[in-house]
């Protein structure tokens, strides 16, 4: 991560947006770690209701708790930078920014659902259903800048590659690998601690 | 410091803030796990003292 902050002030180059370009190479990474964090959900979900993996359920709530922090991430350097760039916290006209949101908002409904229920078997099975849904939503959400006809959201990828130096697509691959990593990390700190939770509430229902 | 500058700032202090804010939880959850890990260790160094003088009581 200090590598990537450094190769963001101190190596990629200003382009004509002028220094508030610099605020891309943390957003976007951010955004891609919460489809990340989504995906890997979904995936858990899934093996959860194939293979019955007796984790799988544990992992997926975990994902998605994750995918929500860097969802609301997502939401919020994005709008400051909309603020500086359009001179609006959030336009709701933009496809792109409003299909985000009912995905972010799509899974902060998974808690709602989670907690209402005991936990148990049928909250495990419910909850995996309900995160494989929102899998569905992620392409949608990332391709939602190809389909918007009014492309005020910038585009940095197109089908003919990044629009950008190679320094700077150096710099942004950098930053994204520092927040995957990051988002990994964060991912198995809390699987632990969970996990670890869980083992001592069965310790002390066997000692009580 | 521009305003241009402001705004990127703000955006790496709210990642920042946002980061810490959730190691901290994390570490304040492990602390009271690892109270928790003590309590019990105590609670089953106990039951076994128990076990051992209810064994010598039986013998």
């Amino acid at each position: 991560m200090a590598a990537a902050i450094a190769l963001i002030f101190f190596y990629a180059p200003l382009d004509q947006d002028g220094l508030n370009q610099k605020i891309f190479y943390f957003h976007v990474p951010i955004a891609f770690t919460a489809y990340a964090c989504f995906g890997w959900g979904g995936w858990k979900a899934l093996r959860h209701l194939w293979k019955r993996d007796p984790n799988a359920d544990l992992e997926s709530y975990v994902a998605i708790h994750l995918g929500v922090i860097f969802g609301l991430l997502t939401l919020v350097t994005g709008s400051i930078w909309a603020r500086y760039r359009w001179g609006h916290w959030w336009v709701w006209s933009e496809d792109q920014l409003v299909l985000f949101l009912v995905l972010f908002l799509f899974y902060c409904a998974y808690f709602m659902l989670r907690f209402s229920l005991p936990p148990g078997p049928q909250r495990a099975n419910l909850s995996a259903v309900y995160a494989l849904f929102g899998v569905a939503l992620i392409p949608v959400s990332v391709l939602a800048i190809r389909l918007s006809q009014r492309f005020i959201h910038p585009v940095a990828f197109d089908k003919h590659g990044p629009q950008m130096a190679a320094s700077q697509f150096f710099t942004f691959c950098v930053a994204l690998v520092a927040m995957l990593a990051l988002g990994a990390t964060l991912y198995h700190l809390e699987l632990a601690g969970k996990r670890l939770d869980l083992r001592l509430r069965e310790l002390r229902e066997a000692l009580q | 410091m521009s305003t241009e500058g402001k705004y990127v700032a703000a955006v790496y202090l709210v990642v920042f803030v946002v980061v810490l804010a959730y190691v901290l939880i994390i570490a304040l959850k492990l602390q009271r796990l690892e109270r928790e890990l003590t309590e019990l260790a105590e609670l089953a160094v106990q039951k076994k003292k128990d076990e051992e003088r209810k064994a010598v009581a039986v013998g």
